[in-house]
């Protein structure tokens, strides 16, 4: 059974039932668009089904590709698919969190919602394709295409200034995009293959590799994003739509990081320990700064896209760290981070839906109204902190522990991003939640109904969880991680 | 019963007391919630006791208990585990005896507010965090505790969130203990780099061959042992608010005061001190740390005693007390002589929790009044406070006879602290005699404020009128008017007040009451341990039991007889007891012979006093200094990096060409859409063609 192309390809069942709706129906049509919800809703749960499935089935121990499907496709390409410990583990992300997603978006979209839930299922496909992709050509298409339901997502169902948002988005990743597709061409072009578990084991020349590195880098630089082109994430996160926000950070982020671990690394070894210092000094200047930046923020969603970036600076320290504790830690955090930055995003929907405000000082004294809420919102600050006992604290301590001894100063200015996290997160919630309610208008807002529970409950359970047993994911990277770092050591030292 | 057993009892039962308060509070009721958490609690408390008598006098072995595996990548491998040993089995009854007489008292404490099950579940919340981290066998769970203890102190203390002060200061607790944190984690990632184990029972018998390692960064090559527990101990000075650190202490007042009298006095702040006792295999290898933790821990009791001096606020009074007793503590430790180091943290725990249980039953009787200068003859009203009080007094102040070796539990502690820093000079350590020095100092300080407090509060005239008790009773009413549901289980609770508690409130005018026995109990149990802890156990913890006591859980270096040394000259025996009693009969003057001096003192207003006064300005210093700064910066950032320079020169540029062309948000499905779609086909078919051009050559 070709279980991986029966993934890619299930959210795009669910687009043809809500097509032919919108075909055969009324698109305004209140029933249509009910069923519309519940389709998208039904797809994505059958796609995680799907996806525990797959999990279930992988072998944790084997360091290969698994679930291999190939076949002739076109013009002398062949389909390639397959997954690794480390991709199994980014489709079993998106497949988790597209539900949650669904049923955030529940009341909150009131325009074109056949046409939104169909944008949330091409994203599904073409997100969990990206992963499964084994062959490049495969996987540029993938990974450019994804960013159209984004971009339409974040350009019609977003805020105010959606049309500046979308076009930054889009300008930016342009700019990578153009680039990294000049470097596939050129190594197809040398090496005579575009299937990636061969240019894995292909040797660039040093000279060939710097290049090929740079243009890679500046797709995944903006996907991360790093600084200094993290500008574009702000904008974008706080036009979207509450579940667009949690794609963004919780898998779209992740692409760039996953870029790193997939082609940088492995296929242009010398060039990543060549860039290193680099990409350190990066990755310590987004903690820094972000988190400072975060700290002066009058908007909610603003101040946690901020924090994303410098969360995201821990993922490009752990990664290049080169050793099995950063690639476990970087993994783990992209992991954590996916589902604690999108809690936090439903956290800011939660209210924004009720007083369609995002400014924090409207807030406060929410906890007299909303004690579940606050209770939640207490959690996921803490994820965010990186309390040890949450998810958030585990990807933290293994980046720092994997990077300290490869550059001791990187690790002791990242450390310091510790300390700036407790500031900014502690004092949004102090603004927004403790305090007096001051605001008249907040006087009737109410806690979280049994549809926000639902939303809730399995990211508090995965960051709980997750948090004092890590080895629940670690294990099934472990192998594909070991490979890659015992590839890339022998790489840079011989 | 099995001792592992026992230990995963103690250690679980206040998570599940936490957690079934916190999440079912509300079904099951305040008195359920408080019943389950409390109960749960002394059980944990009796079980402690046993476990600790097994370990003393039954000759009960250490051991490893592990439950579950944690973190596990390479050779970064820590567990979920209970590690047993002198050191925890002395913690053990340390912290859930003190904890669940808290519990008990907040039943009375508490009595008036409305979220009972919150409150009780974060004080077993805090228990578990605790006991997690002195039962921990690796670095990581270490952590997990010591964090988890910052995070319960943070909500404690912002326990009343509609407080702005006590927002301020839970986040300035947290944020400060993550600066110590900062320290503490690149200790352990030094520890883990160079020694290649989180465990400690992997890293002590490492220490000695690499202790003379180098560690190089920055182009300087450190020696390693002392790298590693000069980072660790930056960790402990957050956690035990140690000189540059300790800031967030007394702001940690504005939580409940048996919050103060638990976390704040009695354990979570002792948990530095522990710390360094439990690496001391690998600090009796780090000279240069050692002197830093003397050093910090002196300047930190001098400090924190001449600010003691002239607070007018009881908590903030004995929060100092607590700040300078800890450098006590530090300094022992920094010596050699963790034996004392942890004997001193055993008997400040009773008699520091009941000064702080003792002023909470004062602060309860005045209706929340905790400025001393409203205090004045309250001995008349309440009795049972003021003998348990004077008791803790005299604990702390360390009364007691040398020649005959008799005394309340201070005595004995203190001074074999002292009596260490001497030996240590005499071995020929400088700071041996500096710490003696400071030792005998500021024991004369700490005579003064502690007894300062106890006249001030129970001796002299009555600075209160009974119209200011009544008037407090309509300001807390006031107070809590915020929410409509509040305010009317508000008024119930004082209703049912005034019939059982305030005899006599409604009929005459308003007097301070005893408190009811909930609260009383613990004092009169605490006080006990305030009198008879160190007696006890002097001879197991530094007396000529102690090999047998500690069985290997402290190590003490082959070159290290602080505590063997032999006999000290007379002189030095008696000089913190003489201080001592000069100490109390200044203040005695000051506050019983001439009442109204220290008050006329203080209106003078002269340099030395605003400068203790103002905690030597810490707190602005920092306000100028990081606070500003931050701020600043991140403005800077933002304002200027972010919007000026990166998207100025970059997207915004180009968008303000592109959006006069484009116009407005109609376009957006339409015209940039098919932009990217073109680019994208163009991509696709340039890959393509590219690709049957490779393949074909």
């Amino acid at each position: 059974m070709p279980i991986l192309s029966l993934i890619t390809y299930a959210p795009i069942v669910g687009v043809a039932a809500i097509l032919a709706l919108r075909l055969f129906g009324k698109a305004d049509d209140p029933r249509a668009i009910e069923a519309s919800k519940w389709i998208a809703l039904f797809t994505t749960l059958a796609t995680l089904a799907l996806s525990v499935l797959l999990v279930a089935r992988f072998s944790p121990g084997d360091k290969g590709f698994q679930f291999v499907e190939e076949m002739p496709w076109f013009a002398g390409l062949n389909y390639r698919m397959g997954v690794d410990g480390i991709s199994v583990l980014f489709v079993l992300l998106t497949a988790f969190l597209m539900p949650i997603c669904i049923a955030a978006s529940w009341k909150s979209i009131e325009k074109r919602v056949l046409e939104y839930m169909i944008a949330f299922l091409i994203l599904e496909s073409l997100v969990i394709g990206v992963f499964c992709a084994l062959d490049i050509v495969l996987f540029y298409i993938f990974f450019e295409f994804s960013l159209v339901p984004m971009f339409l997502i974040i350009g019609i169902w977003g805020g105010a200034r959606r049309v500046y948002a979308a076009f930054k988005f889009f300008l930016y990743t342009l700019l990578g995009s153009v680039l990294m597709l000049a470097a596939i061409l050129a190594m197809i072009g040398i090496s005579h293959t575009s299937s990636i578990p061969e240019l894995m084991a292909y040797h660039f020349s040093p000279t060939v590799q710097t290049w090929l590195w740079l243009a890679f880098f500046a797709s995944f630089a903006v996907k991360m994003p790093m600084w200094p082109v993290h500008t574009w994430l702000p904008d974008a996160h706080v036009e979207a739509p509450t579940a667009g926000s949690v794609i963004l950070a919780g898998i779209l982020l992740k692409l760039g990081g996953y870029g790193f671990m997939r082609f940088s690394l492995p296929m242009f070894p010398q060039a990543s320990h060549q860039f290193t210092p680099l990409v350190f000094a990066l990755s310590v200047i987004a903690i820094v700064y972000t988190s400072l930046v975060a700290f002066r923020q009058v908007d909610i969603k603003k101040l946690i896209a901020y924090s994303s970036v410098a969360h995201m600076g821990f993922v490009t320290m752990g990664i290049f760290a080169g050793n099995i504790v950063g690639e476990q830690g970087a993994l783990f955090q992209m992991l954590s981070h996916g589902v604690i930055s999108g809690a936090l995003f439903l956290c800011v929907g939660v209210v924004y839906d009720r007083m369609h405000t995002r400014e924090i000082a409207f807030y406060g004294g929410l906890v007299t109204r909303m004690p579940w809420y606050a209770a939640t919102f207490m959690l996921f600050t803490m994820g965010n902190v990186g309390l040890p006992g949450t998810s958030g604290f585990v990807g933290e301590i293994l980046t720092m522990a994997g990077t300290y001894g490869v550059s001791t100063w990187t690790v002791i200015v990242a450390a310091t991003g510790v300390i700036f996290s407790a500031v900014y997160a502690l004092s949004l919630y102090r603004r927004v939640v403790f305090g007096t309610m001051t605001n008249a208008k907040l006087a009737d807002i109410t806690d979280l109904d049994w549809r926000e529970v639902a939303i809730f409950a399995p990211l508090i359970a995965a960051t709980l969880v997750l948090g004092v047993q890590p080895g629940l994911i670690m294990n099934l990277t472990q192998a594909s991680v070991d490979h890659l770092v015992s590839a890339y050591q022998a790489a840079i030292g011989g | 019963m099995d001792a592992k057993l026992l230990v995963t009892i103690i250690l679980y039962g206040p998570l599940i007391g936490a957690a079934t308060a916190g999440l079912f509070g509300r079904r099951l009721g305040n008195t359920v919630s408080m019943a389950i958490t409390t109960g749960l609690l002394m059980l944990s408390a009796v079980l402690s006791w046993v476990v600790f008598s097994q370990w003393t006098w039954g000759g009960l072995e250490a051991f490893t208990n592990t439950y579950a595996p944690f973190i596990q990548v390479g050779k970064f491998v820590s567990n979920w585990s209970f590690r047993l040993d002198g050191l925890s089995a002395v913690m053990l009854v340390v912290v859930t005896t003190v904890s669940s007489l808290v519990h008990l008292y907040s039943w009375g404490y508490m009595a008036q507010d409305d979220s009972k099950p919150r409150f009780f579940a974060y004080l077993s919340l805090f228990t578990f965090a605790m006991l997690s981290l002195i039962s921990a066998a690796d670095f990581m769970q270490l952590f997990f505790g010591w964090e988890g203890v910052g995070l319960a102190s943070y909500l404690l203390i912002g326990f009343w969130y509609h407080k702005p002060t006590a927002n301020a200061a839970a986040i300035k607790a947290f944020v400060v203990n993550r600066v110590g944190d900062f320290g503490f984690a690149l200790g352990i990632l030094t520890v883990f780099w160079s020694l290649g184990t989180i465990q400690f029972a992997q890293i002590f018998p490492l220490v000695s061959a690499h202790a003379n390692d180098a560690w190089t960064f920055a182009g300087q090559s450190w020696r390693l042992m002392d790298l590693a527990c000069a980072l660790l101990f930056i960790g402990a000075m957050g956690k035990s608010a140690q000189f540059f650190l300790h800031t967030w202490l007394p702001d940690a007042m504005e939580g409940p005061t048996p919050v103060s009298a638990l976390i704040h006095a009695a354990t979570m702040v002792t948990a530095g001190v522990y710390m360094v006792c439990l690496l001391s295999p690998m600090f009796e290898y780090a000279p240069v740390a050692k002197h830093i933790v003397v050093i910090v821990g002196a300047t930190t009791a001098l400090f924190a005693a001449t600010v003691g001096l002239v607070q007018n606020d009881i908590k903030r009074v004995i929060a100092y007390s607590t700040c300078s007793q800890l450098g006590y503590m530090f300094m022992a430790a920094g010596l050699g002589a963790y034996q004392a180091s942890m004997f001193h943290l055993f008997t400040h725990a009773f008699f520091k929790a009941l000064l702080f249980l003792g002023a909470g039953s004062v602060i309860h009787a005045m209706v929340h009044e905790q400025d001393m200068r409203r205090y004045g003859n309250l001995a008349k009203y309440l009795p049972v406070t003021f003998a348990v009080m004077t008791i803790g007094t005299i604990a702390i102040t360390g009364l007691g006879i040398p020649g005959l070796e008799l005394g309340f539990a201070g005595f004995y502690s203190k001074d074999s602290i002292i009596h260490a820093a001497y030996a240590s000079g005499a071995a020929g350590d400088p700071l041996g005699y500096f710490a003696f020095v400071m030792g005998v100092f500021v024991a004369g300080l700490t005579a003064f404020y502690s007894w300062r407090v106890a006249f001030f509060t129970f001796n002299g005239h009555a600075r209160w009128t009974s119209e200011d008790l009544e008037h407090h009773w309509h300001n807390r009413d006031h107070d809590h008017g915020h929410d409509d549901h509040g305010s009317e289980a508000q008024a119930e609770t004082h209703a049912e007040l005034d019939h059982d508690d305030h005899q006599g409130h409604s009929h005459g005018p308003a007097l301070p009451h005893e408190s009811p026995w909930t609260m009383r109990l613990p004092l009169i149990l605490l006080s006990i341990g305030a009198i008879a802890a160190g007696y006890v156990f002097v001879e197991k913890f530094i007396g000529a039991e102690q090999h047998e006591f500690w069985r290997g859980a402290i190590y003490t270096a082959a070159s290290n007889h602080v505590l063997a040394e032999g006999h000290p000259p007379a002189w030095t025996v008696w000089a913190p007891l003489i201080v001592s009693i000069l100490g109390l009969l200044v203040a005695a003057y000051m506050y019983i012979w001439r009442e109204g001096l220290g008050a006329k003192l203080a209106a003078n207003r002269g340099p030395v006093y605003l400068f203790f006064y103002n905690k030597w300005f810490f707190d602005e210093l920092y306000q100028v200094t990081f606070v500003r700064a931050a701020q600043w910066l991140g403005d800077l950032f933002w304002r200027g990096g972010d919007q000026k320079l990166i998207d100025g020169l970059g997207p915004d540029g180009v968008s303000a060409l592109s959006l006069q062309v484009g116009k407005g948000a109609g376009r957006l499905e339409t015209g940039f859409l098919y932009h990217y779609a073109f680019v994208m086909l163009l991509g696709v078919a340039a890959i393509l063609s590219f690709a049957l051009w490779a393949w074909n050559a």
